[in-house]
Protein backbone atom coordinates (compact mmCIF):
# COMPACT_ATOMS: atom_id res chain seq x y z
CA UNK A 1 0.00 0.00 0.00
CA UNK A 2 1.55 2.99 -0.70
CA UNK A 3 2.29 5.91 2.13
CA UNK A 4 0.83 9.38 1.66
CA UNK A 5 4.84 10.62 1.65
CA UNK A 6 4.98 8.72 -1.50
CA UNK A 7 2.08 9.46 -3.37
CA UNK A 8 2.55 12.65 -2.91
CA UNK A 9 6.25 12.51 -3.61
CA UNK A 10 5.07 10.43 -6.83
CA UNK A 11 3.37 13.42 -7.71
CA UNK A 12 5.98 16.04 -7.11
CA UNK A 13 8.13 13.65 -9.67
CA UNK A 14 5.69 13.25 -12.28
CA UNK A 15 5.76 16.90 -14.48
CA UNK A 16 9.52 16.42 -14.21
CA UNK A 17 9.99 13.05 -15.68
CA UNK A 18 6.95 13.75 -17.90
CA UNK A 19 8.89 17.32 -19.54
CA UNK A 20 11.37 16.39 -22.47
CA UNK A 21 12.60 19.24 -23.65
CA UNK A 22 10.45 21.12 -26.15
CA UNK A 23 11.77 21.19 -30.08
CA UNK A 24 10.75 23.59 -33.15
CA UNK A 25 8.68 22.49 -35.96
CA UNK A 26 10.91 24.21 -38.82
CA UNK A 27 8.62 23.46 -42.31
CA UNK A 28 9.93 25.11 -44.61
CA UNK A 29 7.87 25.69 -47.76
CA UNK A 30 9.31 26.80 -51.16
CA UNK A 31 8.88 30.66 -52.50
CA UNK A 32 11.18 31.19 -55.22
CA UNK A 33 13.15 28.35 -56.63
CA UNK A 34 15.88 27.97 -54.59
CA UNK A 35 14.33 29.91 -52.18
CA UNK A 36 12.35 28.27 -48.89
CA UNK A 37 10.85 30.13 -46.31
CA UNK A 38 10.23 29.10 -42.49
CA UNK A 39 7.67 30.79 -41.24
CA UNK A 40 7.30 32.42 -38.08
CA UNK A 41 4.69 32.25 -35.59
CA UNK A 42 2.46 35.48 -35.79
CA UNK A 43 2.47 36.22 -32.04
CA UNK A 44 4.50 37.95 -29.47
CA UNK A 45 7.88 35.79 -27.76
CA UNK A 46 6.01 33.80 -25.67
CA UNK A 47 6.72 30.31 -24.04
CA UNK A 48 4.25 28.62 -26.29
CA UNK A 49 5.92 29.40 -29.76
CA UNK A 50 9.62 29.36 -28.26
CA UNK A 51 10.16 33.16 -29.35
CA UNK A 52 10.26 31.89 -33.32
CA UNK A 53 8.18 34.32 -34.98
CA UNK A 54 10.36 35.43 -37.31
CA UNK A 55 10.63 34.66 -40.80
CA UNK A 56 13.47 32.39 -41.81
CA UNK A 57 15.28 32.62 -45.66
CA UNK A 58 16.95 29.57 -46.73
CA UNK A 59 18.54 30.03 -50.00
CA UNK A 60 20.60 27.25 -52.26
CA UNK A 61 23.06 28.41 -54.02
CA UNK A 62 26.22 26.49 -56.10
CA UNK A 63 28.22 27.31 -53.67
CA UNK A 64 26.08 26.13 -50.54
CA UNK A 65 23.47 26.87 -48.07
CA UNK A 66 22.82 30.58 -47.31
CA UNK A 67 20.35 31.52 -44.42
CA UNK A 68 18.94 35.18 -43.72
CA UNK A 69 18.52 35.15 -40.43
CA UNK A 70 18.49 32.18 -37.64
CA UNK A 71 16.19 32.00 -34.74
CA UNK A 72 15.83 32.75 -31.47
CA UNK A 73 17.87 30.47 -29.76
CA UNK A 74 20.83 27.99 -30.25
CA UNK A 75 18.13 24.78 -30.42
CA UNK A 76 16.41 26.80 -32.89
CA UNK A 77 19.73 27.22 -34.54
CA UNK A 78 20.02 23.69 -34.88
CA UNK A 79 17.42 22.46 -36.34
CA UNK A 80 17.15 24.92 -38.77
CA UNK A 81 20.49 23.60 -39.47
CA UNK A 82 19.31 20.20 -39.80
CA UNK A 83 16.45 21.06 -41.68
CA UNK A 84 18.64 23.38 -44.24
CA UNK A 85 21.42 21.11 -45.25
CA UNK A 86 18.98 18.21 -45.76
CA UNK A 87 17.16 20.21 -48.03
CA UNK A 88 19.76 21.64 -50.44
CA UNK A 89 22.41 19.05 -49.60
CA UNK A 90 25.29 21.41 -48.96
CA UNK A 91 26.87 22.86 -45.92
CA UNK A 92 25.48 26.50 -44.32
CA UNK A 93 28.04 28.75 -45.84
CA UNK A 94 26.84 31.95 -44.94
CA UNK A 95 24.15 33.33 -41.72
CA UNK A 96 23.29 36.92 -42.78
CA UNK A 97 22.19 38.48 -39.38
CA UNK A 98 19.85 41.36 -40.47
CA UNK A 99 19.45 42.94 -37.83
CA UNK A 100 20.01 43.64 -33.86
CA UNK A 101 16.69 41.67 -32.58
CA UNK A 102 16.99 38.23 -30.46
CA UNK A 103 14.26 36.45 -32.50
CA UNK A 104 16.25 37.19 -35.67
CA UNK A 105 20.29 36.73 -34.86
CA UNK A 106 20.20 34.38 -30.76
CA UNK A 107 20.62 30.98 -33.22
CA UNK A 108 23.56 31.74 -34.14
CA UNK A 109 25.75 29.20 -31.76
CA UNK A 110 24.78 26.53 -34.38
CA UNK A 111 27.00 27.64 -36.91
CA UNK A 112 30.76 28.64 -37.42
CA UNK A 113 31.02 31.59 -36.70
CA UNK A 114 32.98 33.22 -39.72
CA UNK A 115 30.21 32.31 -41.59
CA UNK A 116 28.05 35.04 -39.45
CA UNK A 117 27.94 38.26 -41.53
CA UNK A 118 25.97 41.37 -40.50
CA UNK A 119 26.08 45.01 -41.08
CA UNK A 120 28.57 47.02 -38.96
CA UNK A 121 26.03 49.13 -37.02
CA UNK A 122 24.06 45.68 -36.32
CA UNK A 123 27.31 44.16 -34.53
CA UNK A 124 27.67 46.94 -32.92
CA UNK A 125 23.98 47.46 -31.66
CA UNK A 126 24.10 43.85 -30.22
CA UNK A 127 27.42 44.38 -28.53
CA UNK A 128 25.80 47.11 -26.73
CA UNK A 129 22.04 46.12 -26.11
CA UNK A 130 22.45 42.36 -26.77
CA UNK A 131 23.37 41.29 -23.25
CA UNK A 132 19.83 43.03 -22.29
CA UNK A 133 17.87 40.80 -25.11
CA UNK A 134 18.89 37.81 -24.02
CA UNK A 135 17.98 38.50 -20.48
CA UNK A 136 14.54 39.38 -21.47
CA UNK A 137 14.66 36.07 -23.38
CA UNK A 138 15.42 33.72 -20.75
CA UNK A 139 13.11 35.69 -18.47
CA UNK A 140 10.35 35.00 -21.09
CA UNK A 141 11.34 31.43 -22.74
CA UNK A 142 13.16 29.72 -20.06
CA UNK A 143 14.26 25.77 -21.27
CA UNK A 144 13.84 27.47 -24.70
CA UNK A 145 16.76 29.07 -24.58
CA UNK A 146 19.18 26.74 -22.70
CA UNK A 147 22.61 26.80 -24.12
CA UNK A 148 22.17 30.06 -26.06
CA UNK A 149 24.79 32.43 -25.66
CA UNK A 150 25.19 35.37 -27.23
CA UNK A 151 27.65 35.94 -29.99
CA UNK A 152 28.49 38.50 -32.37
CA UNK A 153 28.41 37.90 -36.53
CA UNK A 154 32.51 37.90 -37.04
CA UNK A 155 31.86 39.22 -40.90
CA UNK A 156 31.03 43.21 -40.86
CA UNK A 157 29.14 43.88 -44.26
CA UNK A 158 29.10 46.81 -46.42
CA UNK A 159 26.51 47.39 -48.79
CA UNK A 160 26.97 45.85 -52.50
CA UNK A 161 26.93 42.28 -53.34
CA UNK A 162 27.81 38.76 -52.68
CA UNK A 163 27.93 35.91 -55.13
CA UNK A 164 27.84 32.55 -54.57
CA UNK A 165 29.32 30.28 -57.02
CA UNK A 166 26.85 32.59 -59.73
CA UNK A 167 23.95 32.97 -57.24
CA UNK A 168 24.46 36.84 -56.26
CA UNK A 169 22.60 38.50 -53.53
CA UNK A 170 22.56 42.49 -53.67
CA UNK A 171 22.85 43.93 -50.01
CA UNK A 172 21.16 46.75 -49.27
CA UNK A 173 22.34 48.83 -45.90
CA UNK A 174 19.49 50.50 -44.83
CA UNK A 175 17.90 51.57 -40.69
CA UNK A 176 14.36 52.81 -39.28
CA UNK A 177 13.30 49.28 -37.49
CA UNK A 178 16.64 49.46 -35.77
CA UNK A 179 19.78 51.62 -36.37
CA UNK A 180 21.20 48.73 -38.70
CA UNK A 181 18.86 47.27 -41.17
CA UNK A 182 20.10 44.41 -43.54
CA UNK A 183 17.60 43.77 -46.89
CA UNK A 184 18.83 41.55 -49.30
CA UNK A 185 17.52 40.92 -52.84
CA UNK A 186 18.09 37.88 -54.46
CA UNK A 187 18.61 38.74 -58.25
CA UNK A 188 18.16 35.31 -59.90
CA UNK A 189 14.55 35.13 -58.76
CA UNK A 190 13.83 39.03 -58.11
CA UNK A 191 12.87 37.96 -54.31
CA UNK A 192 13.01 40.89 -51.68
CA UNK A 193 14.02 39.39 -48.23
CA UNK A 194 13.09 42.51 -46.00
CA UNK A 195 13.84 41.99 -42.84
CA UNK A 196 12.10 43.64 -39.91
CA UNK A 197 11.81 46.67 -42.46
CA UNK A 198 8.65 45.10 -43.86
CA UNK A 199 6.12 43.79 -41.51
CA UNK A 200 2.52 41.63 -43.26
CA UNK A 201 -0.72 41.21 -42.21
CA UNK A 202 1.32 41.70 -38.50
CA UNK A 203 1.78 45.10 -36.47
CA UNK A 204 5.02 46.53 -37.08
CA UNK A 205 7.45 46.28 -33.32
CA UNK A 206 9.43 49.92 -32.31
CA UNK A 207 11.66 49.27 -29.69
CA UNK A 208 14.41 50.57 -31.55
CA UNK A 209 12.84 52.44 -34.56
CA UNK A 210 13.29 55.86 -35.62
CA UNK A 211 10.20 56.05 -37.60
CA UNK A 212 11.51 59.21 -39.76
CA UNK A 213 14.52 56.71 -40.90
CA UNK A 214 12.03 53.64 -41.06
CA UNK A 215 9.52 55.29 -44.28
CA UNK A 216 12.85 56.41 -45.99
CA UNK A 217 13.53 52.77 -46.28
CA UNK A 218 10.78 52.11 -47.42
CA UNK A 219 10.45 54.56 -49.95
CA UNK A 220 13.76 53.07 -50.86
CA UNK A 221 12.68 49.45 -51.54
CA UNK A 222 9.08 50.76 -52.56
CA UNK A 223 11.46 52.36 -55.88
CA UNK A 224 13.47 48.98 -56.22
CA UNK A 225 12.77 46.68 -59.11
CA UNK A 226 11.86 43.51 -57.27
CA UNK A 227 9.49 40.69 -57.24
CA UNK A 228 7.80 38.70 -54.78
CA UNK A 229 9.17 39.81 -50.56
CA UNK A 230 9.67 38.07 -47.79
CA UNK A 231 9.06 40.09 -44.91
CA UNK A 232 10.54 39.66 -41.35
CA UNK A 233 7.07 38.87 -40.19
CA UNK A 234 3.50 37.53 -42.00
CA UNK A 235 2.79 35.81 -45.00
CA UNK A 236 4.65 36.05 -48.35
CA UNK A 237 3.34 38.91 -50.15
CA UNK A 238 3.70 37.62 -53.77
CA UNK A 239 3.15 41.30 -55.41
CA UNK A 240 6.08 42.78 -53.63
CA UNK A 241 3.77 46.31 -52.58
CA UNK A 242 1.08 45.41 -50.14
CA UNK A 243 3.76 44.64 -47.18
CA UNK A 244 5.50 47.70 -47.65
CA UNK A 245 2.53 50.24 -47.69
CA UNK A 246 0.69 48.69 -45.15
CA UNK A 247 3.50 48.84 -43.15
CA UNK A 248 4.26 52.21 -44.16
CA UNK A 249 0.20 52.94 -43.70
CA UNK A 250 0.80 51.86 -40.40
CA UNK A 251 3.83 53.92 -39.22
CA UNK A 252 2.13 56.55 -40.56
CA UNK A 253 -0.97 56.08 -38.37
CA UNK A 254 1.33 55.34 -35.41
CA UNK A 255 3.24 58.99 -35.59
CA UNK A 256 0.04 60.83 -36.43
CA UNK A 257 -2.06 58.61 -33.54
CA UNK A 258 0.75 59.61 -30.46
CA UNK A 259 0.96 62.85 -31.86
CA UNK A 260 -2.63 64.18 -31.42
CA UNK A 261 -2.83 61.89 -27.77
CA UNK A 262 -0.39 64.02 -26.80
CA UNK A 263 -1.81 67.11 -28.08
CA UNK A 264 -5.16 66.13 -26.67
CA UNK A 265 -3.86 65.80 -23.26
CA UNK A 266 -3.94 62.01 -23.40
CA UNK A 267 -1.94 59.78 -20.55
CA UNK A 268 0.40 56.58 -22.26
CA UNK A 269 -2.58 54.48 -21.04
CA UNK A 270 -5.52 55.89 -22.87
CA UNK A 271 -3.34 56.37 -25.66
CA UNK A 272 -2.89 52.68 -25.72
CA UNK A 273 -6.45 52.20 -25.49
CA UNK A 274 -6.91 54.28 -28.09
CA UNK A 275 -9.21 52.49 -31.31
CA UNK A 276 -7.47 50.80 -33.92
CA UNK A 277 -8.71 51.38 -37.36
CA UNK A 278 -10.40 48.53 -39.10
CA UNK A 279 -8.06 49.12 -42.25
CA UNK A 280 -5.73 47.47 -39.61
CA UNK A 281 -8.32 44.70 -38.43
CA UNK A 282 -6.17 42.22 -40.18
CA UNK A 283 -2.96 42.80 -38.35
CA UNK A 284 -2.40 40.18 -35.69
CA UNK A 285 -0.67 41.95 -32.50
CA UNK A 286 -1.87 45.33 -33.28
CA UNK A 287 -2.93 46.59 -29.53
CA UNK A 288 0.24 44.53 -28.41
CA UNK A 289 2.14 46.77 -30.56
CA UNK A 290 0.41 49.54 -30.75
CA UNK A 291 1.01 49.62 -26.22
CA UNK A 292 4.23 49.09 -26.66
CA UNK A 293 5.02 52.15 -29.13
CA UNK A 294 3.40 54.13 -26.98
CA UNK A 295 5.85 53.18 -24.22
CA UNK A 296 8.69 53.19 -26.88
CA UNK A 297 7.74 57.18 -28.02
CA UNK A 298 5.47 58.84 -25.52
CA UNK A 299 8.36 60.30 -23.20
CA UNK A 300 10.17 61.81 -25.72
CA UNK A 301 7.37 62.70 -27.89
CA UNK A 302 5.86 64.72 -24.76
CA UNK A 303 9.35 66.15 -23.62
CA UNK A 304 9.00 67.52 -27.53
CA UNK A 305 5.30 68.74 -28.26
CA UNK A 306 4.82 70.05 -24.44
CA UNK A 307 5.91 73.60 -23.72
CA UNK A 308 7.86 74.73 -20.47
CA UNK A 309 5.51 75.54 -17.68
CA UNK A 310 8.50 76.24 -14.93
CA UNK A 311 9.12 80.11 -15.35
CA UNK A 312 7.94 82.76 -13.68
CA UNK A 313 5.48 85.37 -15.39
CA UNK B 1 -12.43 49.06 39.05
CA UNK B 2 -14.21 50.53 36.44
CA UNK B 3 -11.49 51.78 34.69
CA UNK B 4 -9.35 48.84 35.19
CA UNK B 5 -11.82 46.86 33.22
CA UNK B 6 -12.23 49.92 30.65
CA UNK B 7 -8.25 49.29 30.57
CA UNK B 8 -8.33 45.43 30.48
CA UNK B 9 -11.30 45.72 27.42
CA UNK B 10 -9.23 48.29 25.46
CA UNK B 11 -6.23 46.16 25.75
CA UNK B 12 -7.95 42.90 24.74
CA UNK B 13 -9.92 45.21 21.95
CA UNK B 14 -6.63 46.69 20.43
CA UNK B 15 -5.02 43.21 18.98
CA UNK B 16 -8.37 42.58 17.74
CA UNK B 17 -8.72 45.67 15.90
CA UNK B 18 -5.56 45.67 14.51
CA UNK B 19 -6.05 42.35 12.99
CA UNK B 20 -9.26 43.14 11.70
CA UNK B 21 -10.56 40.85 8.79
CA UNK B 22 -9.88 42.24 5.67
CA UNK B 23 -11.55 40.94 3.21
CA UNK B 24 -9.78 37.97 1.18
CA UNK B 25 -7.89 39.25 -1.63
CA UNK B 26 -8.85 38.51 -5.11
CA UNK B 27 -5.53 38.62 -6.82
CA UNK B 28 -4.03 36.09 -3.93
CA UNK B 29 -1.49 38.41 -3.60
CA UNK B 30 1.17 37.61 -0.58
CA UNK B 31 1.51 40.94 0.99
CA UNK B 32 -2.33 41.82 1.03
CA UNK B 33 -2.56 42.00 4.49
CA UNK B 34 0.33 43.25 5.75
CA UNK B 35 -0.16 46.15 3.21
CA UNK B 36 -3.86 46.56 4.05
CA UNK B 37 -2.90 46.89 8.08
CA UNK B 38 -0.20 49.25 7.19
CA UNK B 39 -2.31 51.66 4.72
CA UNK B 40 -6.14 51.14 5.96
CA UNK B 41 -5.49 50.44 9.77
CA UNK B 42 -9.13 49.89 11.16
CA UNK B 43 -10.61 51.40 8.51
CA UNK B 44 -13.33 49.22 6.31
CA UNK B 45 -12.31 48.49 3.38
CA UNK B 46 -13.66 46.37 0.22
CA UNK B 47 -12.74 45.22 -3.07
CA UNK B 48 -15.16 47.45 -5.99
CA UNK B 49 -14.46 47.32 -9.56
CA UNK B 50 -15.64 50.82 -9.74
CA UNK B 51 -12.46 51.78 -8.98
CA UNK B 52 -10.68 51.30 -12.18
CA UNK B 53 -6.99 50.70 -12.59
CA UNK B 54 -6.27 50.80 -16.05
CA UNK B 55 -3.10 50.02 -17.60
CA UNK B 56 -1.67 48.07 -20.58
CA UNK B 57 -1.56 44.35 -21.45
CA UNK B 58 2.24 44.31 -20.95
CA UNK B 59 5.06 46.08 -18.89
CA UNK B 60 7.05 47.08 -21.89
CA UNK B 61 9.76 49.19 -19.92
CA UNK B 62 10.06 48.31 -16.53
CA UNK B 63 11.25 51.78 -15.41
CA UNK B 64 8.10 53.37 -16.52
CA UNK B 65 4.94 51.65 -16.53
CA UNK B 66 1.73 53.47 -17.38
CA UNK B 67 -1.33 53.48 -14.87
CA UNK B 68 -4.31 55.42 -14.18
CA UNK B 69 -6.89 55.37 -11.29
CA UNK B 70 -10.43 56.55 -12.39
CA UNK B 71 -12.71 56.56 -9.27
CA UNK B 72 -14.65 59.27 -11.51
CA UNK B 73 -17.90 57.44 -10.85
CA UNK B 74 -17.81 57.03 -7.21
CA UNK B 75 -18.95 59.99 -5.22
CA UNK B 76 -17.03 61.25 -2.16
CA UNK B 77 -13.64 60.60 -3.01
CA UNK B 78 -11.39 62.04 -0.89
CA UNK B 79 -8.23 59.93 -1.06
CA UNK B 80 -6.11 58.08 -3.83
CA UNK B 81 -3.27 55.46 -3.16
CA UNK B 82 -1.50 54.07 -6.00
CA UNK B 83 0.75 51.09 -4.42
CA UNK B 84 2.49 47.97 -6.05
CA UNK B 85 2.65 45.03 -3.74
CA UNK B 86 5.50 43.69 -4.59
CA UNK B 87 7.76 46.91 -5.03
CA UNK B 88 10.14 47.32 -2.52
CA UNK B 89 8.52 50.75 -2.25
CA UNK B 90 5.12 49.68 -2.36
CA UNK B 91 3.08 52.93 -2.31
CA UNK B 92 3.83 55.63 -5.42
CA UNK B 93 1.45 58.32 -5.03
CA UNK B 94 -0.74 59.67 -1.71
CA UNK B 95 -3.45 62.02 -4.10
CA UNK B 96 -6.38 64.22 -2.48
CA UNK B 97 -8.66 65.46 -5.11
CA UNK B 98 -9.83 68.24 -3.02
CA UNK B 99 -11.24 70.66 -5.52
CA UNK B 100 -10.56 67.77 -8.66
CA UNK B 101 -11.93 65.61 -10.01
CA UNK B 102 -10.65 61.54 -8.53
CA UNK B 103 -8.68 60.82 -11.46
CA UNK B 104 -4.73 60.39 -11.25
CA UNK B 105 -2.72 58.84 -13.56
CA UNK B 106 1.26 58.40 -13.87
CA UNK B 107 4.20 55.98 -14.53
CA UNK B 108 5.47 53.96 -12.09
CA UNK B 109 8.52 51.99 -11.77
CA UNK B 110 8.12 47.35 -11.36
CA UNK B 111 11.03 45.39 -9.71
CA UNK B 112 9.21 41.98 -10.60
CA UNK B 113 5.64 40.66 -11.16
CA UNK B 114 3.34 42.50 -8.87
CA UNK B 115 -0.76 43.60 -8.15
CA UNK B 116 -1.11 46.88 -9.17
CA UNK B 117 -3.52 48.42 -7.08
CA UNK B 118 -5.86 51.31 -6.46
CA UNK B 119 -7.19 52.22 -3.46
CA UNK B 120 -9.94 54.93 -2.68
CA UNK B 121 -11.00 56.44 0.52
CA UNK B 122 -14.81 57.90 1.01
CA UNK B 123 -15.34 60.65 2.74
CA UNK B 124 -16.73 58.49 5.32
CA UNK B 125 -13.48 56.68 5.90
CA UNK B 126 -13.85 53.69 4.09
CA UNK B 127 -11.73 52.43 1.35
CA UNK B 128 -12.71 50.77 -1.97
CA UNK B 129 -9.60 48.92 -3.96
CA UNK B 130 -8.92 47.37 -6.99
CA UNK B 131 -5.82 46.39 -9.26
CA UNK B 132 -5.11 43.75 -11.22
CA UNK B 133 -1.77 41.35 -11.61
CA UNK B 134 1.22 42.52 -14.25
CA UNK B 135 4.36 40.39 -15.52
CA UNK B 136 7.51 42.56 -15.62
CA UNK B 137 11.23 41.75 -15.80
CA UNK B 138 13.16 42.65 -12.43
CA UNK B 139 14.89 45.68 -11.87
CA UNK B 140 12.66 48.58 -12.20
CA UNK B 141 13.61 50.22 -8.93
CA UNK B 142 17.25 48.79 -8.47
CA UNK B 143 18.83 50.04 -11.96
CA UNK B 144 19.93 53.10 -12.27
CA UNK B 145 18.15 55.92 -14.12
CA UNK B 146 18.32 56.94 -17.98
CA UNK B 147 19.93 60.56 -16.65
CA UNK B 148 22.12 59.11 -14.24
CA UNK B 149 23.93 56.99 -16.80
CA UNK B 150 24.19 59.87 -19.31
CA UNK B 151 24.84 62.03 -16.74
CA UNK B 152 22.46 65.42 -17.47
CA UNK B 153 20.19 65.26 -14.48
CA UNK B 154 21.26 67.87 -13.04
CA UNK B 155 21.25 70.16 -16.06
CA UNK B 156 17.76 69.49 -15.96
CA UNK B 157 16.33 69.56 -13.13
CA UNK B 158 13.73 71.25 -12.27
CA UNK B 159 12.37 71.44 -15.84
CA UNK B 160 8.24 71.42 -16.34
CA UNK B 161 6.34 71.04 -19.11
CA UNK B 162 2.71 70.62 -19.18
CA UNK B 163 -0.61 71.98 -20.53
CA UNK B 164 -4.32 72.29 -19.05
CA UNK B 165 -7.62 72.10 -21.49
CA UNK B 166 -10.93 72.36 -20.25
CA UNK B 167 -13.22 69.33 -20.22
CA UNK B 168 -16.88 68.70 -19.52
CA UNK B 169 -16.29 69.31 -16.11
CA UNK B 170 -13.13 71.20 -14.83
CA UNK B 171 -9.79 70.93 -16.63
CA UNK B 172 -7.40 68.21 -17.64
CA UNK B 173 -4.13 69.33 -16.78
CA UNK B 174 -0.52 67.28 -17.87
CA UNK B 175 2.41 67.71 -16.08
CA UNK B 176 5.94 66.52 -16.70
CA UNK B 177 9.15 67.01 -14.81
CA UNK B 178 12.64 66.48 -14.73
CA UNK B 179 13.50 64.49 -11.85
CA UNK B 180 15.54 61.18 -11.39
CA UNK B 181 13.56 59.84 -8.42
CA UNK B 182 16.55 58.21 -6.98
CA UNK B 183 14.88 55.16 -5.27
CA UNK B 184 18.17 54.68 -3.19
CA UNK B 185 18.22 51.02 -4.29
CA UNK B 186 21.09 52.23 -6.50
CA UNK B 187 24.65 51.72 -5.35
CA UNK B 188 26.30 54.91 -3.54
CA UNK B 189 23.01 57.12 -4.82
CA UNK B 190 20.63 58.20 -2.14
CA UNK B 191 17.39 58.31 -1.95
CA UNK B 192 16.24 61.82 -4.00
CA UNK B 193 12.79 62.27 -5.22
CA UNK B 194 9.74 64.63 -5.63
CA UNK B 195 7.99 64.04 -2.34
CA UNK B 196 5.36 66.49 -2.65
CA UNK B 197 2.88 68.37 -5.32
CA UNK B 198 0.14 71.01 -4.90
CA UNK B 199 -2.10 72.47 -7.40
CA UNK B 200 -3.61 75.48 -6.75
CA UNK B 201 -5.88 78.43 -8.55
CA UNK B 202 -4.95 81.96 -9.52
CA UNK B 203 -6.96 82.94 -6.15
CA UNK B 204 -4.24 80.89 -3.98
CA UNK B 205 -7.10 77.93 -3.54
CA UNK B 206 -5.66 74.24 -2.80
CA UNK B 207 -7.45 72.38 -5.53
CA UNK B 208 -5.82 69.11 -5.35
CA UNK B 209 -2.35 67.75 -3.38
CA UNK B 210 -0.36 64.78 -2.82
CA UNK B 211 2.53 62.74 -1.34
CA UNK B 212 5.28 61.26 -4.41
CA UNK B 213 7.88 58.36 -3.61
CA UNK B 214 10.54 57.54 -5.43
CA UNK B 215 8.66 54.49 -7.09
CA UNK B 216 7.22 56.91 -9.53
CA UNK B 217 9.55 56.71 -12.59
CA UNK B 218 11.88 59.16 -13.06
CA UNK B 219 10.98 62.23 -14.91
CA UNK B 220 7.50 62.02 -13.76
CA UNK B 221 4.50 62.19 -15.36
CA UNK B 222 1.12 63.10 -14.30
CA UNK B 223 -2.78 63.87 -15.39
CA UNK B 224 -4.73 65.36 -12.69
CA UNK B 225 -8.17 67.13 -13.27
CA UNK B 226 -8.35 69.90 -10.86
CA UNK B 227 -11.63 71.97 -11.04
CA UNK B 228 -10.86 74.93 -13.32
CA UNK B 229 -12.52 77.09 -15.90
CA UNK B 230 -11.59 77.84 -19.48
CA UNK B 231 -8.95 80.59 -19.49
CA UNK B 232 -8.36 80.17 -15.53
CA UNK B 233 -4.50 80.14 -14.51
CA UNK B 234 -3.22 76.84 -12.32
CA UNK B 235 -0.29 76.87 -10.44
CA UNK B 236 1.55 74.11 -9.76
CA UNK B 237 4.44 73.71 -6.47
CA UNK B 238 6.54 71.10 -5.63
CA UNK B 239 9.14 69.74 -3.19
CA UNK B 240 11.63 67.22 -3.31
CA UNK B 241 13.61 65.41 -0.57
CA UNK B 242 16.03 67.93 -0.72
CA UNK B 243 13.96 70.65 -0.03
CA UNK B 244 13.86 72.09 -3.57
CA UNK B 245 10.98 73.70 -4.50
CA UNK B 246 9.42 73.45 -8.09
CA UNK B 247 6.74 76.28 -9.37
CA UNK B 248 5.16 75.77 -12.73
CA UNK B 249 2.25 77.62 -13.90
CA UNK B 250 -0.31 76.75 -16.36
CA UNK B 251 -3.02 78.67 -18.14
CA UNK B 252 -6.19 75.96 -19.11
CA UNK B 253 -6.55 76.50 -22.57
CA UNK B 254 -9.90 78.53 -23.70
CA UNK B 255 -10.73 75.53 -25.82
CA UNK B 256 -10.78 71.97 -25.65
CA UNK B 257 -8.55 69.25 -27.60
CA UNK B 258 -9.08 67.98 -30.27
CA UNK B 259 -9.74 64.24 -29.75
CA UNK B 260 -7.32 61.82 -31.12
CA UNK B 261 -8.32 60.90 -34.00
CA UNK B 262 -9.31 56.71 -34.21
Amino acid sequence: MLSRRSVLTGLALLPVVARAAESYAIEPEQIAEGIWMVRGADAPIQPDNGGAIANIAIVDTPAGTVLIDCGPSLRYGLALKRVAEGLTGKPVIRVYVTHLHPDHGFGLGAFDPTRAAALPGTIAAIEAQGQGFSDAMYRILGDWMRGTDLLLPRVALTAGQEDFGGRTLRLMALSGHSSADLALLDEQTGLLIAGDLVFHDRAPSTPTADLLAWCASLDRLAALDHGALLPGHGPLDPGGTAAIAQTRDWLAWLDATLTDAIAAGLDMVEAGMLPIPDRFAGLAAARYELQRSVSHFYPELEAQLLPRVDRPD
Amino acid sequence: MKAMVALLLALIAAPAQAAQDYPADPLGSPMWRAHAQILFGDDPVRFDARVKVEFPAIAEDQRAFPVAIDARGIPGVRRMLLFADLNPIPVALDYRPIHAAPYVATRIKLDQRTPVRGAVQLTDGQWLVSGGWIDAAGGGCSTPPVSRVKGDWADHLGEIRGRAWPQQNGARLRLGFRHPMDTGLVANIATYHLDHLAVKDSDGRLLAEMDMWASVAEDPALTLMPDAPAGGRLLVEARDTNGRDYVARIDVARQSPIPARP
